[in-house]
């Protein structure tokens, strides 16, 4: 097993820069090591100043090579940058390959890029329960900008949009017709829609569609999503892309809607802490169980049931 | 934090080293860890020694495995080794897979190269190889 015994120490060596010491970290969050939270709590502090990018759509329209890209362009600024890419663990053996790294390449001698693999462990959504965590321990070690990569996502992947500050929607030519632009779920969360391999044909028809879709809409939050097109091979586009990730950045700064924004963010996670906490406590709840007789039993619907038990444990004051 | 209820899975960081482009084996080896409940970091062709280390830290792993079949190895993967103990991550295993001559495979394991994998190995011996490396019996 890995040192969790270093912990206690691992909030300073993160602040001094120790590499190794963040990656044990986000591995102890990773596996829910309580172990870790007097760092966590240690290192909180130092959150709150990086610019948290959100990078998904389907899988295999690029997103990985749009990091990579990105990489490359944000190093050419200056800016400090790590990865956070998750893909999905299977539901039969619990087991992953994550392949994200691969299309990442960088001189490994630049410790201005820090790059981690990350499993979805089960959850939905497109992240794992350990997104948030790790996001704070990359801010915490330093880093300007984190690039949160999520699973391929489907229509309802949308829980980046808890995590990110500006979320990036990754398309490619020929998704589908200006109908599915309109569905509701991924196209409602891009800040910036990217349509990549823009070289191939069809890439204009779908740079219209979501124009007429950004043009139509009422802006969310006073924001209209832009539209980028980019490519990757050769690189072509990224210096718009990041462009527009910036202009939304900043304007989430001019009018005071990042601190709204946050508010949001927060107020959710910590609503979501609590009731996986409560869930646990129910379902040890003895009371719970005489319950669920009474609905085997059909002589209680499920729904009685849950307001009796929330009625019993949490009376109206 | 969700309560957990199983030890975490296993990290493995699969690579090939140098100049070669022949990652079926690789590829298979991935698949077989990942269908054992391990999570596997494929790092893909053409890595570097420097690449292969720091992705190791920066993924935390419990072990890596490099693939190579370029008939580099006594020039790879030693280095490797030697990479990890300067960034003082020694006590992260190496085994090796490919076509590696049993003279170099015994300097190898000397160098510190703790399982050779030849052309013979089932997926069983590897994935029990690698769960005990990973300081798991079970």
């Amino acid at each position: 097993m890995k040192g969790t015994a270093r912990l206690p120490n691992a909030a300073q060596a993160v602040r001094r820069g120790d590499r190794r010491a963040l990656a044990r970290l986000i591995t102890a969050v990773e596996n829910g090591d309580r172990n870790a939270e007097p760092a966590l709590r240690a290192l909180y502090p130092f959150t709150g100043h990086a610019q948290i990018i959100g990078i998904t759509g389907p899988l295999g329209v690029g997103k990985s090579s749009v990091i990579n890209e990105l990489i490359a362009h944000l190093r050419g600024l200056g800016r400090t940058v790590a990865v956070l890419a998750v893909d999905p663990s299977s539901p039969f053996s619990g087991g992953s390959v994550l392949g994200d790294r691969i299309r990442l390449d960088r001189a490994p001698e630049d410790s201005g890029v820090f790059i981690r693999s990350m499993a979805s462990r089960g959850h939905a959504g497109g992240v794992a329960i350990a997104t948030r965590a790790s996001v704070r321990l990359l801010e915490a070690a330093g880093f300007d900008i984190v690039l949160v990569e999520t699973v391929g996502s489907g229509q309802v992947d949308v829980e980046i949009r808890d995590v990110a500050t500006t979320s990036v929607v990754v398309l490619v030519p020929h998704l589908g017709d200006e109908v599915q632009t309109l569905k509701a779920g991924l196209f409602e969360i891009a800040d910036v829609f990217c349509v990549n391999k823009s070289d191939l044909p069809g890439a204009e028809r779908a740079e219209k569609h979501l124009t007429d879709l950004a043009g139509t809409g009422r802006p969310r939050n006073g924001w209209t999503a832009r539209i980028v097109a980019t490519s990757t091979s050769p690189p072509c586009g990224i210096d718009r892309l990041w462009e527009a990730i910036a202009a939304h950045e900043a304007f989430l700064d001019a009018g005071g809607r990042r601190s709204e924004e946050e508010r949001r963010r927060l107020a959710k996670e910590i609503a979501g802490r609590v009731r996986d906490r409560v869930g646990e406590r129910i379902l040890e709840d003895p009371a719970l169980h005489g319950l669920v007789d009474r609905v085997i039993a059909r002589t209680l619907d499920p729904e009685t049931a849950a307001r009796e038990l929330y009625a019993e444990r949490f009376p109206p004051r | 934090m969700v309560r957990q209820v199983k030890q975490p899975p296993i990290r493995v960081l699969i690579a090939k080293p140098g100049l070669d482009g022949h990652d079926r084996g690789a590829k298979i080896v991935a698949r077989a860890l990942r269908d054992a409940g391990m999570e596997v970091i494929y790092a893909g062709l053409r890595q570097t020694p420097e690449a292969i280390v720091q992705a190791a830290i920066e993924e935390d792993v419990d072990l890596v495995g490099v693939s190579i079949l370029s008939g580099a190895h006594m020039a790879l993967i030693p280095r490797i080794v030697q990479l990890l103990k300067r960034e003082r991550a020694s006590d992260i295993p190496v085994f090796a897979g490919g076509i590696i001559p049993d003279e170099d495979a015994r300097r190898l394991k000397k160098l510190g190269v703790r399982a050779i994998f030849g052309p013979g190995a089932s997926l069983e011996e590897i994935v029990t190889t690698a769960r005990t490396l990973a300081g798991r019996s079970t």
